[in-house]
């Protein structure tokens, strides 16, 4: 104002602030980006153990490549407008253009594309993880309620005796009878022992309300339902001990509701079957 | 296009004549419903962010003992632990507050009221007493909610889905009682508010238009506050028959959520034939267009604010009304990519994958949008704007995972997990809360005839958005490695040990961000008082609103309802000496030739 050339004080103001705004949305991009790198050493997916697990895990690089890829340009352009676009003199003049049909359908026919693909990927997938198991896979039965799991095997017979929770005591676990056909052999524990290289084929219910079964390490996760029996299958790859967790809000306990998993070789797990605190 | 004219006939000429009661507190006046929306909103804010608090107090450094809060409130803190129930009713309380009293009340209700009739030159809403019915049951169904804490059991814990079984019998924990009781009543008197209001903007958008106020010619806030009340009219009433169905449930011996052969805290339900899922389908087929009646509006305030900002047209006009409606309709087409994981037909997993995949292509389409209006702009860095450009920032990041919770096979692994919470937060509590407080900073002189102050706007935005990243963005971690949502403390689980150090982090990020958003109370407080008058267009905008005085009389306009011209976005039209060219200049006065220009 003092001198030609001078600009206004609000005038300066957005000029300064356009820098301030690049640079931290750039600075926030870094900050993100970085911690994703450190959290991919530390706070990452952990060690995979089943089949299906390790394609969920190809499916996810890819899908995060492309958002993080995303990500960054959009930020990086974001900050870049701010920058280049603010406002530093009372003469300058925005642009008036507001439609580009070429730039418009680029941008949407690209985006669609982007996501076609992934739709094809994402949903084979998910239907070859949810297809029927394969024959010879093991059975066990799942079974939820506040605050703790059952898991119920069928027992050298093959046969699993029909639960009934209804009539679940301590003096018949699930509601049993013993004297019904198969039911004998079978035997009921607290851990899920399963053989390794082995499919095997979950049914998964619920006595009381929403369990979910989760396996973190198995990238697996199914809802147990009440009144429903949920089949699922997949097959673990490497022994060990792995956790299971409840991750459907199920009440006061819902945070204590854990299992453990064992992945054994077939004579671990017959031994285990057969031993006296098992059956 | 019906075009009626309102009667000047309306409040206007009885402005003098009223009392303090029926000008403050029981008004019919449109603008006083908006500001009564907004400031409930905000008192609802508070305690749901306090809420907040406690809960991240809880899971940054799980079990710890605070004696102060333990004296303040002994039932939830008994030797100064939390206790867990107390922790479930809290992240149910947060949730439903966030979501249904805060942010959907202050969107709809205060903008909605605010803006519309302003927006589109009416002097009124079209039913001004549903109006103010449609405010006075929103204090009402707050008290009730809020009521939940002071009752036998407390507050429900069943979280904001209040999924049954276990929101379907007292016996299913604590806070399954009285208090679910509490919530459902209080959440079907909210709805009635929700459908009154929704009413009242379809009519007044389609009927009350000034003249020459075309549809294609509303600014976009108006645009999407349109669309999102279709979407509330079509989507809430099916949450308030759930609603009710489950209040039969718990109180009338019906079974429409509940199986048979379940047992319950040791009871055995008999009467069979209920469903739990059906409780998800119908809440979620509410639930999903939800988000986008929190998103849309505030999409639509910062395509407004951006273009005003950038002094340039804003992009794509017919496609940015094109994509709200292309979004509004393939919300109520996702509802099952909530459900992947809940034992419904794996067929069905693909069909919704492949609607929600879709759904991302008109939101990228708006982004490239504003990024396109910011470009070659004449860029003024006000507070409103800042916020608008933290809206896009925090939208496209909580968008993006979107893409990755869409893949049904990958949402199996982060389904209910913090991942989940990372990335709602991100679109909702996040990019959905910027463009409100964009809103915010854009009216409020229009609202009170009171500037705002700058700096204290700008320190607002300076912390808010590095203590919204510091917050939200580690949770995808948490959730990455496998940290279960809803949970009292993962001291529980080995694997989650190493996560202490993130937990802990996000915590302090949280109580800045809370700070940061109190700088908002302050400002508004100071402003009130001392802050600078607000001329009738402080921003140099050309809607209809900044052409009447701020803030505007009774009745909105003086003796004539404004004529309107031409679209809201005539910035910077070469050939007009000034940058902006409000809605009632005749096409002759300014600029003959490139109206409609363009390249
Ligand atoms: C507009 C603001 C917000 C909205 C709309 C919102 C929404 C929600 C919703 C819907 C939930 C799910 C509740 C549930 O699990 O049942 C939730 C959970 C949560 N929110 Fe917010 N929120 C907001 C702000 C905040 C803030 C400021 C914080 C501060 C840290 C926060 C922290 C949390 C936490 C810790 C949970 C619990 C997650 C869990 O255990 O599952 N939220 N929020
Ligand atoms: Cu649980
Ligand atoms: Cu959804």
């Amino acid at each position: 104002m003092e001198h030609p050339g001078a600009e206004a004080p609000e005038v300066q103001a957005h000029a300064r602030h356009g820098v301030a705004v690049a640079v931290l949305v750039w600075a926030v991009t870094a900050a993100a980006v970085v911690a994703t790198v450190v959290a991919t050493k530390h706070w990452w997916l952990p060690p995979v153990a089943s089949t299906q697990g390790m394609a969920i895990d190809r499916l996810f690089l890819v899908v995060f490549s492309i958002i993080s890829v995303v990500f960054v340009l959009v930020h990086l352009l974001l900050g870049f407008t701010a920058m280049r676009f603010r406002q530093t003199s009372a003469a300058q003049r925005a642009a008036h253009w507001h439609e580009n049909r070429r730039l418009e359908a680029g941008w949407t026919i690209a985006t669609a594309g982007i996501l076609i693909v992934l739709t094809i990927f994402g949903g084979s997938l998910w239907l070859q993880v949810h297809g029927s198991p394969p024959s010879g896979a093991m059975t066990v039965e799942v079974v939820a309620q506040q605050f703790g799991w059952q898991f119920h095997y069928p027992g050298p017979d093959g046969v699993l005796a029909p639960v009934d929770l209804t009539r679940d005591s301590f003096r018949s676990p699930l509601g049993i009878q013993r004297a019904e056909r198969g039911a004998a052999d079978d035997v009921i524990t607290n851990e899920l022992h399963l053989v390794v290289n082995r499919p095997v084929r979950l049914l998964i219910r619920s006595k009381d309300v929403i369990h979910s079964f989760y396996v973190p390490h198995f990238r697996f996760k199914q809802d147990a339902v009440p009144g429903r029996v949920t089949q699922v299958w997949f097959t673990p790859t490497r022994t060990g001990t792995y956790p299971i967790a409840c991750a459907e809000l199920c009440g006061v306990g819902h945070f204590v509701m854990a299992s453990t998993l064992k992945v054994e070789t077939p004579d671990q797990f017959e031994a285990w079957m057969a031993s006296p605190g098992t059956r | 296009m019906a075009v009626i004219e309102q009667e000047a006939r309306t409040a206007h000429e009885v402005a003098h004549r009223e009392s303090f009661w029926r000008r403050y507190v029981f008004s019919l006046d449109h603008k006083v419903i908006g500001i009564q929306y907004l400031v409930t909103s905000f008192v609802m804010a508070l305690v749901g962010g306090l809420l907040a608090m406690l809960m991240r107090l809880e899971l940054g450094w799980p079990g710890s003992s605070w004696p102060l809060l333990g004296r303040i409130l002994p039932q939830g803190f008994p030797n100064g632990i939390m206790n867990q129930g107390f922790y479930l009713s809290l992240v149910t309380m947060h949730g439903t507050i966030m979501i249904f009293y805060v942010m959907s009340t202050a969107l709809t209700g205060g903008f909605g009221n605010f803006l519309i009739p302003l927006q589109i030159g009416a002097r009124d809403m079209a039913f001004p007493l549903l109006n103010m019915l449609s405010y006075w049951l929103f204090p009402v169904a707050s008290a009730v909610l809020l009521a939940a804490f002071f009752v036998p059991g407390g507050a429900p814990i069943s979280g904001w889905t209040a999924y049954a079984p276990l929101s379907a019998t007292p016996l299913a924990g604590p806070g399954e009682g009285l208090g679910q009781t509490l919530w459902l009543v209080s959440l079907a008197i909210l709805i009635v508010a929700f459908l009154f209001g929704s009413l009242n903007y379809i009519t007044t958008v389609l009927q009350l238009r000034t003249r020459g106020m075309s549809m294609m010619r509303l600014p976009l806030s108006t645009w999407a506050l349109f669309i999102t009340a279709i979407l509330s009219l079509l989507s809430f009433p099916v949450l308030l028959a759930a609603a009710i169905m489950l209040l039969f449930d718990r109180h009338a011996g019906t079974t429409f959520f509940l199986p048979a052969g379940a047992v319950i805290g040791g009871k055995t339900i008999t009467a069979g034939g209920g469903d739990p899922l059906l409780w998800q389908h119908l809440f979620w087929f509410l639930g999903h267009p939800e988000v986008y009646i929190l998103v849309l509006p505030a999409m639509g305030i910062v395509s407004e604010v951006i273009s005003n900002n950038a002094r340039k047209p804003v992009f794509g006009y017919p496609v940015m009304v094109l994509t709200i409606s292309a979004i509004a309709f393939l919300s109520f087409l996702v509802w099952g990519h909530h459900m992947f994981v809940s034992g419904m037909h794996p067929m069905l997993g693909t069909a919704f994958m492949t609607t929600t995949l879709i759904i991302a292509v008109p939101s990228a389409i708006k982004t490239f949008n504003w990024l396109a209006t910011l470009w070659g702009g004449k860029l003024r860095f006000t507070p409103a704007m800042l916020f608008a450009i933290g809206f896009v920032s925090l939208f496209v990041t909580g968008g993006l995972t979107g893409l990755l919770l869409g893949q049904p096979a990958f949402n199996m692994y982060v389904h209910d997990t913090y991942f989940v919470v990372a990335h709602f937060h991100f679109v909702m509590a996040s990019a959905a809360l910027f463009g409100m407080f964009a809103g915010l900073y854009h009216w409020f002189p229009k609202m009170f005839g009171r500037m705002l102050d700058e700096r204290l706007g700008r320190w607002h935005f300076w912390l808010a958005l590095p203590a919204t990243f510091g917050t939200f963005f580690p949770m995808h971690f948490a959730g990455l490695a496998g940290m279960m949502r809803r949970i009292y403390s993962p001291q529980m689980y080995g694997y989650l040990s190493g996560l202490s150090g993130v937990n802990a982090f996000v915590s302090v990020s949280a109580f800045v961000m809370f700070v940061a958003h109190m700088l908002f109370v302050v400002n508004v407080v100071w402003s009130l008082a001392k802050g600078k008058r607000a001329e009738a267009n402080p921003w140099q905008a050309t809607s209809l609103e900044w052409t009447t005085s701020s803030p505007p009389p009774h009745g909105n306009w003086g003796e004539r309802q404004p004529v309107v011209y031409r679209w809201a976005y005539d910035y910077s039209l070469p050939g007009s000496d000034r940058d902006f060219v409000p809605q009632t200049v005749p096409a002759e006065v300014a600029a003959p030739a490139a109206v409609q220009g363009g390249q």
